[in-house]
């Protein structure tokens, strides 16, 4: 991969990765290296991390530090991220329970028994160290959980509005959830499932909705670093194989029929159609994963590289040029949250409405 | 010149056929919706949905870009 070609990794961590408002600093112990590498600041950006980088201060990173949960030969072994001193470059090695760790790129090894240091190969790849499996609370990670604390705020709460008020109009923060709500019954579910049998999986549309798009909102907030849970494919690829199952699940014998033989086309045809069909069995979920992924990461890739413009140019006139087109991408991205969860769960409805669907010639 | 700037004209041809594909998706979209403004929420969905067929397919090719 072209990212672990580049020479100078060690600047990654020294750039302010804030979606509208980035700027670097340089640091101390890196003076020659004075060149802006935009791919590098992007892609510390749209990674996951163990840190939240919150801001770089007098050219000191401040950040907040996340817990590192590692599963070894020697069992669990768990300390703050906080102990690798800001390091991503593998030099700084922290000692814990009599086994030594380091941080590059992102990525914890356990050095070997005799190594002092951590020695690479021409690939960037370390020679002597092994991965442990990692278990941590990266930032994906909790940006998840909060995204999950505030969906059970707001459902809880709107729960409570329905069971109080006796069926009546809602008030409150249910008269605003009651629409959503209402266009994935009507607009998703009933259109691509069907009338009779779309109850049984608004559950599940009604979650992947929701939490896409609150995911994709968080993502755009620049605060907290963007933390890019719907860009990660990890993310996109769970959600996608939930859809996967659900439709394998729920295909009845028509479904079925129509992947291995094919009705109402001749013989020769049937043979031909069924590695066709059986592989878009599984196209229709990778591409459910790839869209969502590359959607996300996109808009967060192009902000930054707007904003990336100035330093390449050196030049604050580019300043207002800059900063306008990235605000103007910004709303667009507003708009892009809704509509990627809206595709996601729609094309999930229409994949689970064909798996279901009866025979009808 | 580098795979690295082949695979970036690769996902540029890639975005000029998601490009022509969204835009006659739209452009027919509008048409109908002028001419049958009653079925304007049906023609919206369907054409998002067509979009996001198409698009699939130019970002396949950012997707293959990035990783090459």
């Amino acid at each position: 991969m072209t990212l672990n070609t580049f020479k100078n990794v060690f600047f990654s961590v020294l750039f302010l990765a804030i979606s509208f408002v980035g700027y670097a600093t340089e640091s101390p112990e890196n003076e020659n290296d004075k060149e802006f590498n935009a791919k590098e600041m992007i892609m510390h950006h749209v990674k996951d991390a163990h840190e939240f980088h919150v801001v770089d201060w007098n050219g000191k990173p401040i950040t907040i530090a996340l817990p590192i949960i590692l599963w070894t030969d020697q069992g669990l072994t768990t300390f703050m991220s906080s102990e690798f001193h800001h390091d991503d470059s593998g030099s700084h090695i922290v000692e814990k329970d009599g086994m030594r760790f380091v941080k590059y790129h992102e990525k914890i090894y356990q050095l070997d028994a005799n190594a002092q240091e951590v020695a690479f190969d021409a690939e960037h790849h370390p020679t002597n160290a092994s991965l442990p499996t990692d278990l941590s609370i990266t930032r994906n990670v909790f940006m998840m959980w909060i995204s999950v604390i505030a969906l059970l705020l707001v459902f809880i709460s709107t729960a409570r509005v329905y069971k109080k008020s006796n069926n009546k109009v809602p008030t409150g923060i249910a008269g605003f959830m009651e629409p959503l709500i209402v266009f994935v019954r009507d607009e998703i579910a009933k259109p691509m499932i069907g009338e009779h049998k779309y109850n049984k999986y608004m559950p599940y549309l009604l979650t992947v909705f929701f939490f896409i798009w609150i995911n994709n909102i968080f993502g755009l907030i620049p605060i907290i670093n963007g933390a890019n849970v719907s860009g990660n494919i990890a993310f996109t690829l769970t959600l996608a194989v939930f859809t996967f199952i659900i439709t394998t699940i729920s295909g009845n014998k028509n479904y079925w029929k129509h992947i291995f033989w094919m009705p109402g086309v001749p013989v020769p045809m049937k043979i031909f159609l069924m590695p066709i069909e059986i592989v878009g069995m599984f196209v229709k979920p990778i591409s459910l994963m790839i869209r969502l992924f590359a959607n996300i990461t996109a808009g967060h890739i192009i902000i930054l590289a707007l904003m990336s413009l100035i330093f390449i140019f050196e030049t604050i006139a580019v300043a207002p040029v800059s900063v306008a087109f990235a605000l103007f991408i910004g709303l667009i991205e507003i708009v892009v949250t809704a509509i990627q969860a809206y595709i996601f769960t729609v094309l999930s409805a229409l994949y689970i409405g064909m798996a279901t669907e009866e025979a009808h010639h | 010149m580098t795979i690295t700037g082949i695979a970036a004209i690769g996902a540029g041809l890639a975005a000029i056929g998601a490009g022509m594909g969204i835009g006659r998706i739209g452009g027919s979209a509008m048409d109908a919706m002028a001419r049958q403004p009653e079925i304007q929420g049906k023609i919206q969905t369907s054409a998002l949905i067509l979009a996001a067929f198409v698009e699939a397919v130019a970002l396949f090719g950012v997707v293959a870009a990035l990783i090459v």
